[in-house]
């Protein structure tokens, strides 16, 4: 084998990391710092269109934005692309609404140490889907070389695998050191859904425990959408300033959805259900079953309370909580 | 007569002895993180333990479901971004990664993407990378815990998600991956292998009591390389079982699974 020999990765590069392109369209956005309270409705559907590239923030069951996601199942959003970042029930949602046609992916269709989502890996398995393979590190690194607007981040991964050969990568020459890096090219998605511990009505965000990619995420989204479980004062905010996480000029819109990570973990507020959880990978087993299944969860709820008030409502929260806390 | 122990909990327990304490090591949730947990709670108080979803050194106060759960940060040092974890396994500072079971092959590559022979169409889609393929290009030494059978230590493996010795010898370091890392050992419910240092091939470095050759090699699709000289793997010990089975998983989530 030639040492030098460079390598391109065979997959679709979903979006080219035009620097100049985004730094216009960041020049352009309104930095006004003014009151952007929205509706969970109104958001989605002013701010998520057919076929836009969405990044979704946490880590698949942890810090999730669920009533975002549910509004984009009810709200019938289509060919959508996503990046597969540790997408764990968030990918299982997206696939019981059968809301895109492309996917960046670096961990999809499974749910960590419960299992692989049936319906999910029908979905990837059909063929249908344009899939791009990445690493985490690689998706971390895109969304970071994005935040800092550059076009790419070298790095040391992905290299001599079939990992590298699906992806958008491009083997490239240190031109310090000669050595082979992977190229990773810079991930702009249209829209970032991120659900965060506190916010003020202005969209500055404070996260509690780990950020997992949304501080790079925030930064190289067109649009950004927040939840957050709890809107405090600007005060607040500028009392304790280096726990703002996302400042406000890359927000688009905040909405208060208290437990909004439900079925997921809230890091310090309440823990996964995982009985809820496994009631989802149950039903996927038979698709009649499964499709009377997410009818009941969320399509005949009207809001994301009323898919929680079917699951236990506050009951249930209550014990969630106390899970948490390891009472 | 009743087994003192099961697989499972055999495997643990080595796994756990080969991290040792003032280490650190990225784990993954399940028999890794058990591992992990056992270690810090028996010889190595001082093991730091980093999560890739942000979580550092965590006093672990039962197994997390997922590696970002908010298990992963009780009484942290730290809770930061994957970025950040991943940087450091990048700049050489953290000594093992410990990743779980997939198809392996005898260069120690793994699969955790597809089964079948067309990418476009597989037969199976598995979740891919995650992190695996990052950490074991970058961490030090890559660990593998797994059940040994025909299916998992494949001739071939249908896809090569995260990279172990390539194809053998120096190719690892051709394709570009930093120096001296790799694969160090696989750990299974027959015994535990590392690698010969020029071919890179996997090679026999102790049986479990009650294993023989035989199962070695019928439960591997390809041949184990077998030195004139191996160990008998050290049993459990009371305490390792105790601290197992009463501190680590109390409630048999990984060790009921034998």
């Amino acid at each position: 084998m030639n040492e030098k020999e460079l390598h391109k990765g065979l997959g679709k590069l979903f979006g080219a990391p035009n620097t100049d392109d985004m730094r216009l369209f960041f020049k352009g956005k309104n930095k006004a710092m003014k009151n952007k309270l929205t509706s969970v409705s109104e958001a989605v559907s002013s701010l998520v269109m057919d076929g836009d590239y969405l990044a979704i923030g946490g880590f698949g069951g942890v810090r999730i934005p669920t009533a975002i996601i549910h509004e984009i199942l009810r709200q019938k959003k289509k060919n959508l692309g996503f990046a597969g970042h540790v997408s764990t029930h968030d990918c299982q949602l997206l696939s019981a609404g059968k809301c895109f046609n492309r996917c960046d992916a670096a961990y999809i269709v499974g749910l960590e140490a419960r299992g692989l989502s049936k319906n999910a890996r029908r979905i990837f398995e059909s063929g249908d889907i344009e899939i791009t393979e990445w690493s985490n590190a690689a998706l971390a690194w895109r969304f970071k070389a994005a935040a800092m607007g550059i076009p790419f981040l070298p790095a040391r991964v992905m290299l001599g695998t079939d990992t590298f050969k699906y992806s958008a990568a491009i083997e490239m020459e240190c031109p310090f050191t000669q050595q082979k890096l992977t190229a990773l090219p810079a991930l702009y998605p249209d829209v970032a859904i991120i659900h965060v511990h506190k916010a003020d009505v202005f969209g500055n965000c404070q996260i509690n425990g780990i950020l997992v990619a949304d501080d790079d995420i925030s930064k190289a989204s067109r649009k950004v959408i927040i939840t957050t479980e709890t809107i405090i004062s600007n005060e607040e905010i500028r009392r304790e300033p280096e726990k703002t996480v996302i400042p406000y000029w890359y927000v688009d819109a905040v909405i208060e959805v208290p437990y909004g990570s439900y079925p997921g973990n809230m890091p310090g507020e309440y823990f996964s259900d995982e009985t809820h959880l496994k009631k989802w990978l149950l039903a996927e087993k038979d698709q009649e079953t499964f499709e009377k299944f997410i009818e009941h969860q969320i399509y005949s709820s009207a809001d994301f309370y009323e898919y929680l008030e079917k699951n236990g409502g506050m009951n249930n929260m209550k014990e969630l909580v106390r899970l948490e806390h390891l009472y | 007569m009743k087994a003192r122990y099961n697989p499972m909990e055999l495997m643990i327990t080595i796994a756990a002895r080969n991290l040792e304490d003032g280490a650190m090591v990225v784990v993954g949730t399940g028999v890794p993180c058990a591992a992990a947990m056992l270690a810090q709670m028996t010889h190595a108080p001082n093991l730091t333990i980093l999560f890739e979803a942000g979580g550092v050194a965590p006093i672990l106060p039962t197994m997390p479901i997922s590696v970002g759960d908010s298990r992963t940060t009780h009484k942290a040092l730290k809770a930061t971004s994957m970025a950040e974890i991943m940087e450091l396994c990048q700049a050489g500072i953290v000594d093992y990664c410990f990743l779980g079971g997939a198809q392996i092959d005898k260069y120690g590559n793994l699969n955790s993407t597809i089964i079948g022979n067309d990418y476009y169409k597989p037969i199976t889609r598995f979740p891919g990378s995650g992190g695996a393929n990052d950490l074991a290009s970058l961490c030090w030494k890559t660990l593998v815990v797994t059940p040994q059978n025909q299916k998992r230590f494949a001739n071939k493996v249908d896809f090569i998600t995260t990279p172990g010795y390539l194809q053998g010898g120096n190719s690892r370091y051709d394709a570009g991956l930093p120096a001296n890392t790799g694969p160090f050992k696989v750990i299974t419910d027959i015994g535990v292998y590392g690698y010969h240092t020029e071919t890179k091939e996997m090679m026999l470095l102790s049986l479990h009591p009650g294993k023989t050759m035989t199962d070695v090699q019928e439960n591997t699709e390809f041949e184990i390389l077998i030195p004139d000289q191996f160990e008998t793997t050290l049993e459990p010990t009371e305490e390792e079982l105790k601290t197992l089975r009463e501190k680590v998983d109390p409630t048999q989530v990984i060790i009921g699974r034998s």
